[in-house]
């Protein structure tokens, strides 16, 4: 026989709930309508704001309206607010400060610091939620944690721990303060901590609620932890865009996980919607590399299997500035195809300067991105917006490598991997399959390169020694300038 | 068994809106130009600072020291994702929009 039991809490109403909630759905509507215009080049900044307008009414609404529900039926308004507000005041002052302080090169790092900070606030509501269930769960003599809220706080900390680590670890490799650090038995060591963590939650579930012991959720915070740090490690720094995104994604699911456990609407819609479509991103930016996902989390990138060409005897062939000069005023078409080098040198300026001198002369300079050059998809075209360079001279890499053969000139410039033949002739080479800019398309090739090192991706590019490409070496800023002189002296 | 179904019952309006939300997420973002990958990441790492709110509801009940600093710190970690993550989007958009206008 079916038996109907009573689930739901009795039905509280009080008009500041209501209007918290009202205010939680606007927030969930900014939200959806802010990210929707995000991914719309023309909207995207109003985009922006607008979800910046939702976190906001959410936030001032919450710490006016919210009411927590006490253990003797009563409710409680938000307490603390004097310290809630400085410390509301601290985050604004520094996180301002700090964002708008980076340079455009470092924005990766910045962006994967931020989202440490979010992971390591949803793990500490949850390490401090943790113990008042556990009393509360005590009290009521409760067998076990089995219930959704105890999965919410213990996914929350995982997840967030997880998602902290990581992201410090990430911006560590971005700002080349940590190496990478390559070993296949850290693969099986990951795979089994997964396992760990999992039945360590599960474990926890089942246990029986005693007030007061609560060292298994600090022994799960720094599992978490630890394994934050593991999972990231043996990534190379080349995927880190699609790490950071990744653990993008992740904080967005601890953040909802919050929203499951206070009933939240507004945590609940925003978390998930982040989790949502940072995943499709990080597989949208796994695509524009031809890589999958799981690809890049094994790590195969860069490994010391793939044989690769030797190149020990061959010689590459350099190019004087005033020659370089001289067949950049007689060309027709120009094609600079920017890399991360780039961006580390500044010369992105530089570069907008060379175009404004070449252009006088009637030679018509255009930019070749490709979709991954730099640190993170689309990084190129921002910095080069940066430096004032017109949209239409940016060609993506199709455009560029259908006019590759009328091109006259291509100026890599502190790009690597994203010009490497190999790519595209090599089958062993770990970026096999990758599309490329095909700049030895073009009638003549100039490489403006620090040195003979390999790109980011440690592999030989086989391009420097073609026959039509000629090496320019030195710092991509330094050289630019003295081009830019020799072209104005000619 | 039945324990899982009751949880369906129990939670079923926010199961609803994470399976909606999910597919609303992915909508939102597909077509989205790679132009637009590192904005659209830095906006979205921006939302999921949302998260403030329950580190704000936590401090809001915090009633001994250890929670009290525990709920601080969420604070302002917090705050640094939020409004960091929105200012440093803004940057980045910024400059697209620069250009537009000088067209």
């Amino acid at each position: 026989m079916e038996t109907i039991v009573t689930l739901t809490k009795n039905f509280e109403f009080s008009e500041y709930i209501s209007i918290l909630e009202i205010s939680y759905i606007l927030a969930s509507v900014l939200f959806i309508l802010g990210l929707k215009k995000l991914s719309h080049p023309d909207t995207a900044r109003s985009g922006n704001l607008w979800a910046a307008a939702g976190m906001g009414l959410a936030i001032l609404f919450t710490i006016l309206f919210h009411k927590t529900r006490l253990e003797d039926g009563t409710f409680a308004g938000i307490h603390n607010v004097g310290w809630i507000a400085g410390a509301l005041m601290i985050g604004t002052v520094v996180g301002w400060m700090a964002a708008k302080k980076v340079k455009m090169t470092a924005m990766p790092q910045m962006v994967s610091l931020f989202n440490g900070m979010g992971g390591a606030c949803a793990a500490l509501i949850s390490l401090m939620e943790f113990p008042n269930m556990q009393t509360e769960l005590a009290d009521q003599q409760v067998a076990s944690m089995l219930n959704g809220e105890a999965l919410a706080i213990l996914l929350g900390l995982m997840i967030g721990g997880v998602s902290f680590a990581g992201s410090m670890i990430a911006f560590g490799k971005l700002d080349e303060r940590i190496g990478d650090y390559k070993s296949p038995v850290l693969r099986y060591i990951n795979l089994s901590f997964l396992f760990i963590l999992f039945a360590f939650v599960i474990f926890i579930m089942f246990k029986t609620p005693v007030a007061g012991e609560n060292w298994m959720i600090y022994t799960l915070a720094a599992l978490a932890l630890i394994y934050g740090v593991t999972f990231v490690m043996p990534i190379g720094g080349a995927d880190m865009p699609v790490v950071i995104s990744l653990l993008n994604s992740f904080t967005g699911v601890a953040a909802a996980m919050g929203g499951f456990l206070y009933h939240n609407q507004a945590m609940l819609t925003g978390g998930i919607l982040v989790g949502s479509s940072g995943t499709i991103l990080t597989i949208l930016m796994c695509k524009a590399m031809n890589r999958s996902l799981l690809n890049v989390i094994i790590g195969a990138f860069g490994g010391s299997s793939a044989a690769g060409v030797d190149f020990g005897d061959k010689t590459v062939k350099e190019i004087s500035l005033s020659d370089a000069a001289v067949l950049l005023s007689y060309s027709q078409k120009v094609l600079v195809v920017p890399g991360y080098g780039l961006a580390v040198a500044q010369a992105q300026h530089l570069c907008h300067e060379l175009e404004n001198l070449l252009g006088s002369k009637g030679v018509e300079l255009k930019y070749g991105i490709h979709p991954v050059a730099g640190r993170m998809p689309g990084h190129m075209n921002v910095l080069l917006a940066e430096a004032d360079v017109a949209y239409e001279k940016l060609q993506e890499m199709e455009d560029a490598n259908n006019e590759m053969n009328n091109t006259d000139v291509v100026i890599v410039v502190g790009a690597n991997d994203v010009v490497n033949p190999a790519a595209e002739e090599d089958p062993s080479s770990p970026i096999y399959g990758m599309p490329v800019i095909q700049v030895w398309g073009a009638k003549n090739t100039i490489v403006m390169k620090r040195s003979m090192a390999k790109g980011y991706a440690a592999i030989e590019n086989n391009l420097f020694f073609m026959p039509k490409s000629r090496m320019l070496f030195g710092d991509a800023k330094a050289t630019l300038q003295k081009l830019v002189s020799e072209i104005k002296n000619l | 068994m039945t324990d899982i179904l009751k949880f369906f019952l129990e939670y079923r309006e926010a199961i609803f809106i994470i399976i909606l939300s999910i597919f609303l997420g992915i909508e939102v973002i597909s077509h989205v130009p790679s132009v637009l990958h590192t904005p659209l990441m830095s906006g979205a790492n921006a939302i999921h600072g949302v998260v403030i709110i329950g580190a704000i509801i936590v401090m809001g009940h915090a009633d001994n020291l250890l929670s009290m600093i525990l709920g601080f710190i969420a604070v302002v970690l917090g705050t640094l994702n939020v409004v960091g993550g929105f200012v440093v989007t803004d940057r980045m958009l910024e400059m697209f929009k620069k250009k537009k206008k000088q067209q």
